[in-house]
């Protein structure tokens, strides 16, 4: 029997992320793996609306920002669990995401674009200059989880490191496996037809604005749960989370590894985390590293790095 | 009975009518061709009826129901379906899939189902597959289900919009230029598969450009000439018109 991409695709992402730690160097690959994850995860609903839907956001790190904050403000103001704050800040997301794509989404177009790029400056902004709430550039802290003291005393001693490895791939393949439960299913199918033939999809009867409403709540979501675990895993954020520049980073994570493929998503997350890790040099220069990428993959590797291998692979195979 | 009447429909572009009062109306089980010489008005009077363009003037009455201007795909969940002459097939996804698409309105369901992979939801995903591979086996394109359909030959894809079509059990049919570009065996195929969808009892609605076929299968025949209606009738009347002769065959033998 073949193996399908969704099987196939699970399964190597639970065994990468399963195997790698024998490989690590140092305790310090714990974080990077944690950061990939947490970047994989975004970037995998950056798919789902960008890949399969074909419609662009650049401001989703706004939403990033909603889940993070929400886990810095909701437990200390509203006394919820941190856990709490996640689904909290997750709804939020939904919910703001929906009242702007709504009326968005009924044009043609790349409205979108623009509009989500005034929403995530807009919610970036709110995020620097409500001192009293955010406490500004500062940044402010981040409460701890819990679910690390509370599995010692299960008997599981996990380090800090481990422990956000561990959670943060255990949602990240969670997330793969909801995507790729999606992209098969009549609401994929239907967000990847619109995408090839908006005028056919409406005469199959269609309803696109609501579709493609359906994939921008969605990543969303995506978006905001991936800011809230790296504001408990920092237990600090500042509003850079929320900023331009972040939004950018996740698309061009998507697009460096294939904007339509799950598995090129968190391929080009692992590849634009580890970059500045790898090398210093590149945080000075990240905003010109993340625009050549742009560039040259929309020259030569239009699909994305991993589909553009597989397509050779299979060429070759047949 | 009557289940399209299109009643005095209008629509002009920058001041010159593209279309001007055209009637007509087509039964269950009826082949109706629109027929005319190139720039005659025929596409965009299919976009009239088909929702994509607003009519100036006049109605579209499907089954009892005034439904001029209403968006495509409430007009499918209203048992209307179109195909397009400039094919509009989902190029990256497979055959099996464009099929799918067309039970949409049957196997959508809950987001949240589709997302957790319920039962449900594969329940309905299936039913569709094997609705469109049954359709695709009627079309003939059952062996090329897995392909990309961009990597389809011209007269499979105008096969496939079709068979796509079909899925949604549509009570009426407009084919534009369902056999253009197509070879003399392809119209042929085609000619059959639209025969066969009519005697089911599918009313459709042709603009062909494909002479022969269009006296061959249709019930009756609509000429429409500078957005105008000129005659109506069934194929042997209108051939013998004499303003059908001078305004289109006059005019492409002119042109010849």
């Amino acid at each position: 029997m073949r193996l399908t991409t969704k099987t196939a695709t699970l399964l190597a992402l639970v065994a990468l992320i399963a195997l790698a730690p024998l490989f690590f160097p140092s305790a310090f690959y714990y974080r990077v793996g944690a950061l990939i994850f947490v970047n994989g995860l975004a970037v995998t609903g950056i798919v789902i609306l960008t890949g399969w839907a074909g419609q662009i956001s650049l401001g989703h790190a706004g939403f990033a920002g909603i889940g993070a904050y929400a886990c810095a403000l909701a437990p200390v103001h509203l006394g919820l669990h941190p856990a709490l704050a996640i689904l909290l800040g997750a709804g939020v997301s939904a919910v703001l995401a929906w009242l702007v794509g709504r009326p968005i989404l009924r044009l043609k177009g790349y409205y979108l674009g623009v509009a989500s790029l005034g929403m995530g400056i807009l919610i970036s902004m709110v995020l620097n200059n409500e001192r009293d709430l955010t406490r500004g550039p500062d940044g402010i802290d981040v409460p701890d989880l819990g679910l690390r003291a509370a599995l010692k005393t299960a008997g599981l001693d996990l380090s800090n490191g481990e422990f956000w490895y561990a959670l943060c791939g255990i949602v990240l393949v969670l997330g793969a496996w909801l995507a790729l439960n999606l992209h098969d299913s009549p609401t994929g199918r239907a967000l990847r037809a619109l995408h090839g033939s908006e005028v056919a999809a409406r005469t199959v009867g269609m309803d696109v604005p609501r579709l493609k409403l359906q994939a921008f709540v969605i990543s969303a979501v995506y978006a905001s749960v991936s800011g809230s675990l790296l504001a408990l895993q920092n237990r600090f954020i500042t509003p850079d989370v929320a900023g331009f520049m972040h939004s950018v980073e996740m698309v061009t994570m998507a697009v460096l590894g294939g904007v339509g493929s799950v598995a090129g998503a968190i391929f080009g997350a692992a590849v634009l985390t580890l970059l500045p890790q790898m090398l210093t040099v590149f945080a000075e220069y990240e905003q010109l590293v993340l625009g050549l990428v742009m560039v040259l993959v929309m020259i030569f590797l239009r699909e994305g790095v991993v589909p553009s291998i597989l397509r050779k692979l299979r060429g070759t195979g047949e | 009975m009557t289940l399209l009447s299109i009643e005095g429909l209008g629509i002009t572009f920058g001041g010159i009518a593209a279309v001007k009062d055209v009637s007509f109306s087509v039964r269950p089980g009826e082949i109706v061709s629109v027929i005319g010489p190139n720039g005659a008005g025929k596409t965009t009077l299919f976009n009239m009826i088909s929702g994509v363009y607003r009519p100036g003037s006049g109605r579209v009455v499907l089954n009892g129901e005034d439904v001029t201007a209403m968006s495509p795909h409430l007009l499918a969940r209203r048992g209307m379906c179109r195909t397009f002459q400039n094919l509009q097939v989902f190029q990256s996804m497979t055959v099996l899939e464009n099929t799918i698409a067309g039970y949409h309105l049957q196997e959508s369901g809950p987001v949240l189902a589709d997302l957790l992979h319920l039962p449900a939801s594969r329940r309905r995903a299936r039913a569709a597959e094997q609705g469109a591979r049954e359709l695709l086996r009627r079309v003939g394109l059952e062996r090329a289900a897995e392909r990309e359909a961009g990597s389809l030959s011209y007269g499979s894809l105008k096969r496939l919009e079709i068979a796509r079509a079909m899925a949604l059990q549509p009570r009426v049919l407009l084919l534009d230029e369902p056999a253009a570009g197509c070879n003399a065996v392809e119209t042929e195929e085609i000619d059959h598969l639209i025969a066969e969808i009519a005697a089911s009892g599918v009313a459709i609605l042709l603009v062909e450009h494909d002479m022969k076929m269009v006296m061959r299968i249709s019930n009756h025949i609509v000429v429409l000439d500078h957005g105008e209606k000129i005659a109506e009738g069934d194929p042997a009347t209108v051939s013998r018109n004499p303003a059908v002769i001078a305004a289109y065959l006059g005019a492409e033998h002119a042109a010849g």
